[in-house]
């Protein structure tokens, strides 16, 4: 048993070991700190449907666009090495792509909204792909490569606007960044299940998780062995455009307006420590999604539990830091390495006070 | 090697060559500036208010050269120059003096650079999570110390504040027929005297040469028996005291603490260091290519709102659209000159 124990910790959950004991600690602090944190109410939103509530609702949907990034964003650190420091302002722009499409039908039905959205990811797919080119066809660093859209992205959304913030409102857009009538789960929870599905599925059919793990932990080599290094990179970046899309529409209908300045801001940050917490190496390589899903769950519920101690939105961050920065120490390598030492001590002293303890 | 007139002629490094380029692409950007819109950029004032209004940023892209030089990245130093700008402010308006509050900024400064210098080099976490904390940290500081923007009230400083240095020699007639003379301001000169210290360290002091050779192969610097994580950590502490350095020359120019200091510093900074021929891979790079990185990088926008482009999205369009064009260039060259050198002679 006490070795089963060991073993969940050392070796049996890998990389997921750090974000779970993550999630652990927020909801054991949470429970000693207010234990009605994570009741679940059910009650009547204001267009009469009978929904859930709650902290832990709140936090799960308040993770949908971060946790549907985090996905493509481990696929990119994954098989480049690098980030992708672009996807807010990308998001920015499929937004906006995708209340012009509506803005300019006269009526907004199912169809339109699919073609909308269809619009947003053909325009992120481009722009996936135009990061991907400079990465995987003129080699720069992916940070580099993504900072140029991350300066003119939000402009190009404003651009796209027309100087303005339009809304739409329509009760597909309203039920699209809320709660479908009949259903109780919010529908941005939804599109993740159904986001993380298909992403699963994908890599059960496919040679997309082996080749990408390849062309991150050595490009050449996986070259020499006949996979396109040049693809694959590309792939993930438009891969990730299209996660981009999901998100940056999801976002534009939970508050049905696009504001080019605030829209998804600071995203990509968040999205990259999502990554990180995960237990995913940013320099490439091995990955595990649901790792950086659950990282994202993990910054999340950080939030609403700092929003919960009424710490005001601006002052979050530093909190945050401090979390993140005993995080990843705990992670480091080096701190592992000394306390397996310290352990490693500690049980030799045992040991020989058991045998002293026999002798005499 | 070429052999010319007899003289054994070392190729440029790309160090020297990237920066030639930025430099020569200043020039020419300036001059047909000059020659199409002309207006202000005829005034030697136009150069010394793109200084005066940049000189922190300089600072502050040096600091980050250093670090890029080593193989690292910082993104924390635009929100460590706003908490400094922030309680320097505070301090002041509580009737702090002037020295002490020179020593609060860099004090600050040094602090974000030691822990994460030493999170980055002697526990070896990445350095892109390490400084994305520092930077929420700072943040989210200077908003805990105040969310309203803060004027500074203190005598002592606003004397400080007004030093500066006239030359009517550069001034120019303005409409009404006065001479206006040219002003630079205090900053300015902290930034010059900060580049050229920055330039002999890393030219010809063993520990300025020592971040190239981490950043150019840390396995071959360490086995040149160069203390790797001595010199990683002193790194990530000189950027962090640079920027203390750039928040306080900040806070002599605009004279008031605002929440949203120096917003997007960080990246204005990376991009200054990219276009001044810094490579984010590390062991190539200059502060003066830096330098002019950063005026290049002001010169487009000036240029953009001068040729009557009002939108206000056209400066990070065109903005954006350099850096892509910079980007390409260096890898393009770079590219055709690692081919020619692998290549048998």
């Amino acid at each position: 048993m006490k070795q089963k124990f060991k073993n969940l910790f050392s070796g049996g959950l890998g990389q997921l070991t750090i974000p779970l004991i993550a999630i652990l600690l927020l909801v054991i602090f949470n429970l000693i700190r207010d234990p009605s944190f994570f009741s679940i109410g059910i009650m009547h939103n204001n267009d009469g449907n009978v929904v859930l509530a709650g902290n832990l609702i709140s936090i799960i949907n308040g993770a949908s666009e971060l946790a549907i990034l985090a996905m493509g964003m481990t696929l990119v650190t994954a098989a480049c090495g690098g980030q992708d420091i672009s996807v807010g302002a990308a998001a920015a722009i499929a937004g906006s792509v995708f209340v012009k499409v509506l803005k300019s039908t006269s009526e907004i039905t199912g169809l339109t909204v699919v073609l909308a959205f269809l619009c947003a990811c053909i325009v992120a797919m481009l722009f996936g792909a135009f990061n991907g080119t400079l990465v995987a066809i003129f080699k720069i660093q992916p940070m580099i490569a993504t900072l140029i859209l991350y300066t003119c992205g939000r402009s190009i959304a404003y651009w796209i606007n027309g100087g303005a913030t339009p809304t739409v409102s329509s009760p597909i857009i309203t039920a699209l960044g809320g709660f479908i009538p009949g259903i109780p789960v919010p529908t941005p929870v939804i599109i993740v299940l159904v986001a993380g599905i298909v992403l699963k599925l994908v890599f059960r059919f496919t040679s997309l998780q082996l080749f990408t793990q390849s062309v991150g932990i050595n490009g050449s080599a996986a070259h020499l062995n006949g996979i396109n290094e040049k693809f694959i990179k590309m792939l993930s970046f438009v891969i990730l455009g299209v996660c981009v899309a999901i998100a940056g529409s999801i976002g534009v209908s939970r508050l049905g307006l696009i504001n080019h300045e605030t829209l998804l801001i600071d995203i990509e940050m968040d999205t990259i420590l999502a990554v990180a917490i995960g237990g995913n190496s940013l320099g490439g390589g091995k990955f595990k999604i649901s790792g950086s899903i659950i990282g994202a769950y993990v910054i999340q519920m950080l939030t609403i539990t700092l929003y919960a101690m009424k710490v005001s939105s601006t002052d979050v961050k530093a909190y945050k830091a401090i979390v993140i920065v005993l995080l990843v120490v705990i992670g480091s390598p080096v701190v592992k390495k000394k306390v397996d030492k310290l352990m490693m001590r500690i049980r030799k002293s045992k040991d020989r006070n058991t045998v002293k303890g026999a002798q005499s | 090697m070429k052999k010319k007139n007899g003289v054994y002629r070392e190729p440029l490094t790309n160090t020297q060559l990237l920066m030639t380029i930025t430099i020569g692409i200043f020039v020419v950007l300036y001059l047909l500036a000059m020659i199409l819109l002309g207006g202000g950029f005829l005034h030697a004032q136009q150069i010394f208010d793109m200084l005066n209004d940049n000189a922190s940023l300089i600072i502050v892209s040096c600091g980050l050269t250093i670090v890029m030089i080593g193989g690292g990245i910082d993104i924390s130093v635009g929100a460590v120059s706003s908490l400094v700008v922030m309680s320097c402010v505070l301090y002041l308006n509580n009737g702090g003096n002037i020295f002490f509050s020179i020593l609060l900024a860099l004090g600050i400064g040094l602090a974000f650079g030691a822990v994460q210098g030493f999170l980055v080099s002697y526990l070896e976490i990445q350095p892109f999570i390490v400084t994305l904390a520092g930077m929420f940290f700072a943040r989210g500081m200077t908003t805990i110390l105040s969310v309203n923007p803060q004027k500074v009230a203190h005598e002592g400083f606003a004397a400080l504040r007004d030093i500066k240095i006239e030359s009517s020699l550069l001034g120019y007639t303005a409409k009404n027929g006065n001479l206006v003379p040219a002003r630079i301001e205090l900053g300015v000169v902290v930034a010059f005297f900060c580049v050229i210290v920055i330039f002999v360290l890393l030219k010809y002091l063993r520990l300025g040469r020592s971040f190239y050779a981490i950043g150019g192969n840390q396995t071959s610097a360490m086995m040149l028996g160069i203390n790797v994580k001595r010199a990683r950590f002193l790194s990530y502490l000189i950027c962090g005291l640079l920027s203390g350095i750039s928040g306080y020359v900040l806070m002599m120019h605009t004279g008031a603490g605002n929440a949203t200091n120096a917003a997007g510093m960080e990246m204005n900074a990376i991009a200054s260091s990219i276009i001044g021929g810094t490579l984010l891979t590390g062991g190539v790079g200059n502060v003066v290519g830096t330098c002019f990185g950063t005026l290049t990088l002001t010169t487009i926008k000036k240029i953009v709102v001068s040729s009557g482009l009002n939108d206000p999205w056209w400066q990070s369009i065109t903005t954006g659209g350099m850096l892509c064009f910079f980007i390409l260039l260096q890898s393009v060259v770079l590219g055709r000159r690692a081919k020619k050198l692998s290549r048998p002679v």
